[in-house]
């Protein structure tokens, strides 16, 4: 029973964290968008405008329940929900501190699921991601968002290949799918992180997970100079709020799996900072990367649709299978 | 010019025969199968980054576009028909709507076409005062192109980045004439004010420090690889296409017509500067944004020498009575002078018989003014031929075969202000 009840802690706990987080990485990505182009940004609500995303949610919830005569209702308004479930799922997997701490005399695992095929799950989670859009650019039924459908489609396809095999590089060297043993596999200080024996596939899992967050320059799925709003033209008010929160809580998750897998996790850099909770150095790794996918979109044009996929299946995958092999050859041989 | 010898000019490229073109052209566009089934899309009035008020019903096979269908008209104002019962002198300041960006341009294409109508003189100080104001709207509007065009293809930073550099333009026509976006401020035989004081000092600051900014802008673009990656070799227009359709101004340049009736048909002061025709010759977007580059770095040039050979005298031609408006000062002293301002306001000028067509090179191509005047002041009629029209009217022979990405950055390239197509 005490479990369970922990359980249930763990995951409200989860839950609340990362979307907490996004009215404030909303923020961020406003105000760093006004720095780098020499403005402000939000100023007005709240001191140095930090309500602003509350504001705006506001707005969102009370604007009318729009669905267009001619879209496919049901799948319509499930569509913004597909892309929000996943992520969270996929959160329960990353260990935010050690095992079996002591805490208020209780025995806890600082991690919803120590699950032995956690690698597999996040990567299985991710293409269900995919669902999210696709239903919602068919059920709207307008040729933008069919063609932003499509393109989100074919994109988060194709880069899920080159991220899954990115990713067995690490696996190979840590010898298991568990999260939790990835991060032990890292433990003793920074030089140990995969990030450095593993450099080609950290580099192209980070750049996949712009393509799978459809960020700049990879957001061709809601391209605005091309398709309108790609496959969320016909939504709007708090629907269209749940996509765009979808796409926030997604870069939560893939920030915290890329710094859980590449770069130690929840532990220090030097062995006498563990003395700071694993939790805070997560939270940091994660808001590290979200600021570099904040800057690169804030920085970057866009690639067209047929030089994305060149991309893909010309350059990462070939480079992600010859990571692999390589890696795959130094381990067995020493 | 100050900073003018950092502007890295590559070496001019051989120039490719029209076959070659063509052939470029064949291999740059995408075909598609006979049986493929269409979608069709309508990009505008509503679409988010049309530049303006333009509508193209696009069938798209997949990605590629197959035909398009432009229409235009969205925002018609009328403005021949207005002109039509206007006096000439009234007429003016409607010019200022139709390229909003570059309004002085147009000022001064109209007045221009009236002068040549009356056959009167513009003093020289005026004809100076009229090239600056003209580099100033090119420089204007090229950088207002060159953060919209680097946004279309999906940068937004870049965007107001340029907004940021234009205000010194703008703030440059607020000190001059009091608004930064319909300036009203040349007038048939003239301008409407002398230049006030302080202003050739901080306009000569502003254009010795642009260059600087452009070779920035250079650096951040030109060795951007998705930049380059997205326009080379993109949305080719060969010269034959540009002069089937009447493509002028920089998309006739960026194809190798050294086209510029800045230099092959002078007006204002533009025979007594010195400055080059930005020429490239690949045709493609990319060479577009490098012919308005070139050209904003001939634009400080040729500012910065007006500045410097500014003649004094009058800024409006005081001999043609009939025809001008006097200059403001007199009027308050001058019994005559004052009549003559009260006639020219209430009656017109005073518009011998017959037809004439001007045309001058304003930012976005070339400007055409056609005037038929039956002998009153008001125009019988009066034709604006304006490089937007043509722009559009081209827009189903751009597009064709193009991938829908890169339609908003085409379209673009060629530089669009719906209001100049629409009148």
């Amino acid at each position: 029973m005490t479990e369970f009840i922990i359980l249930i802690i763990k995951l409200i706990l989860i839950i609340a964290v990362s979307v907490g987080m996004v009215p404030f990485l909303i923020y961020f990505e406003r105000k760093f968008a006004g720095f780098f182009q020499s403005r402000m940004g939000p100023t007005y609500a709240g001191p140095w405008g930090s309500l602003q995303s509350f504001g705006d949610m506001a707005k969102l919830m009370s604007k009318e329940d729009l669905v267009p005569a001619a879209a496919d209702g049901p799948v319509f308004r499930i569509a913004p929900y597909i892309l929000f479930v996943p992520a969270f799922v996929s959160m329960t997997l990353i260990p935010f501190g050690p095992m079996d701490v002591d805490i208020f005399g209780y025995n806890v695992d600082l991690v919803v699921s120590s699950f032995d095929a956690g690698v597999i799950l996040f990567l299985a989670l991710g293409s269900l991601a995919v669902y999210g859009p696709v239903f919602g650019g068919w059920a709207s039924n307008n040729n933008w968002a069919l063609l932003g459908a499509l393109r989100s489609g074919a994109q988060m396809v194709s880069y899920e290949i080159s991220m899954g095999l990115a990713v067995v590089g690490v696996i190979v060297m840590a010898n298991t799918l568990n999260f939790v043993d990835i991060v032990d596999a890292q433990a003793g200080g920074f030089w140990n992180w995969f990030f450095i024996p593993q450099l080609v596939g950290f580099v192209i899992f980070f750049v996949a997970s712009i393509a799978e967050l459809n960020r700049d320059p990879f957001n061709l799925a809601e391209a605005e100079q091309e398709l309108v709003a790609g496959y969320m033209t016909e939504y709007s008010g708090m629907r269209w709020g749940i996509f765009m929160f979808g796409e926030y809580v997604n870069m939560v998750v893939m920030s915290a799996v890329i710094s859980t897998i590449f770069m130690g996790g929840w532990r220090a850099p030097f062995e006498f900072l563990d003395v700071i909770p694993g939790f805070i150095w997560l939270v940091g790794k994660m808001l590290f990367f979200i600021f570099l996918y904040m800057w690169i979109r804030w920085t970057l044009p866009r690639y067209r649709y047929n030089q994305l996929m060149d991309i893909g299946w010309k350059i990462f995958l070939p480079l992600a299978i010859a990571n692999l092999a390589v890696t795959a050859l130094i381990i067995s041989v020493v | 010019m100050a900073g003018h010898e950092s502007h890295p000019t590559a070496p001019p490229k051989p120039r490719a025969t029209p076959e070659e073109m063509r052939e470029r052209k064949r291999l740059s566009r995408q075909r598609v199968s006979d049986d493929s089934e269409f979608i069709t899309v309508s990009m505008g009035p509503q679409h988010p980054s049309t530049h303006g008020v333009y509508q193209a019903v696009v069938d798209l096979d997949g990605e590629i576009v197959v035909n398009t269908r432009p229409s235009i008209g969205n925002l018609h104002r009328g403005v021949e028909k207005l002109a039509e019962v206007k006096s000439y002198h009234r007429f003016l300041p409607l010019t200022d709507r139709l390229d909003y960006i570059s309004s002085f341009a147009m000022n001064h294409a109209y007045a221009e076409a009236v002068e040549k109508l009356m056959d009167i003189e513009v003093p020289r100080r005026a004809r100076y005062i009229r090239t600056i104001g003209d580099e100033l709207c090119r420089l204007s509007n090229h950088l207002l192109w060159l953060g919209v065009h680097v946004m279309d293809f999906g940068a937004q930073t870049f965007f107001l980045i340029c907004f940021r550099d234009r205000e010194y333009v703008l703030d440059l026509w607020e000190m001059l004439c009091g608004a930064r976006l319909t300036h009203s401020y040349a007038r048939i035989g003239g301008v409407a004010a002398d230049l006030p004081d302080g202003w050739v000092e901080k306009c000569r600051a502003a254009m010795e420090f642009m260059p600087r900014r452009l070779a920035e802008y250079q650096r951040l673009v030109e060795k951007n690889r998705i930049f380059l990656k997205r326009t080379q070799g993109i949305g080719i227009f060969t010269q034959e296409d540009c002069v089937a359709w009447r493509v002028t101004g920089p998309s006739l340049r960026a194809t190798g017509m050294e086209r510029d009736l800045r230099k092959t048909e002078p007006y204002a002061a533009y025979d007594e500067v010195d400055f080059d025709v930005a020429v490239e010759y690949d045709a493609d977007v990319y060479s577009r944004y490098l012919v308005r580059m070139k050209e904003m770095y001939e634009s400080c040039k040729i500012i910065l020498q007006c500045l410097d050979q500014l003649p004094e005298g009058d800024y409006i031609n005081q001999d043609a009575a009939s025809q001008t408006f006097p200059r403001k000062k007199r009027v308050m002293r001058d019994s005559a002078a004052m009549v003559q301002d009260f006639m020219q306001t209430f009656r017109g000028p005073k518009v011998p018989k017959g037809e004439v067509y001007k045309a001058i090179e304003v930012p976005k191509g070339e400007m055409g003014v056609y005037i038929v005047s039956d002998g009153t002041s008001i125009p019988q009629r009066l034709h604006l031929v304006t490089p937007t029209f043509y722009h559009c009217q081209a827009t189903p022979a751009l597009f064709e075969g193009e991938m829908i990405s890169d339609v908003v950055g085409i379209f673009g390239s060629v530089d669009i202000v719906l209001g100049d197509s629409d009148r």
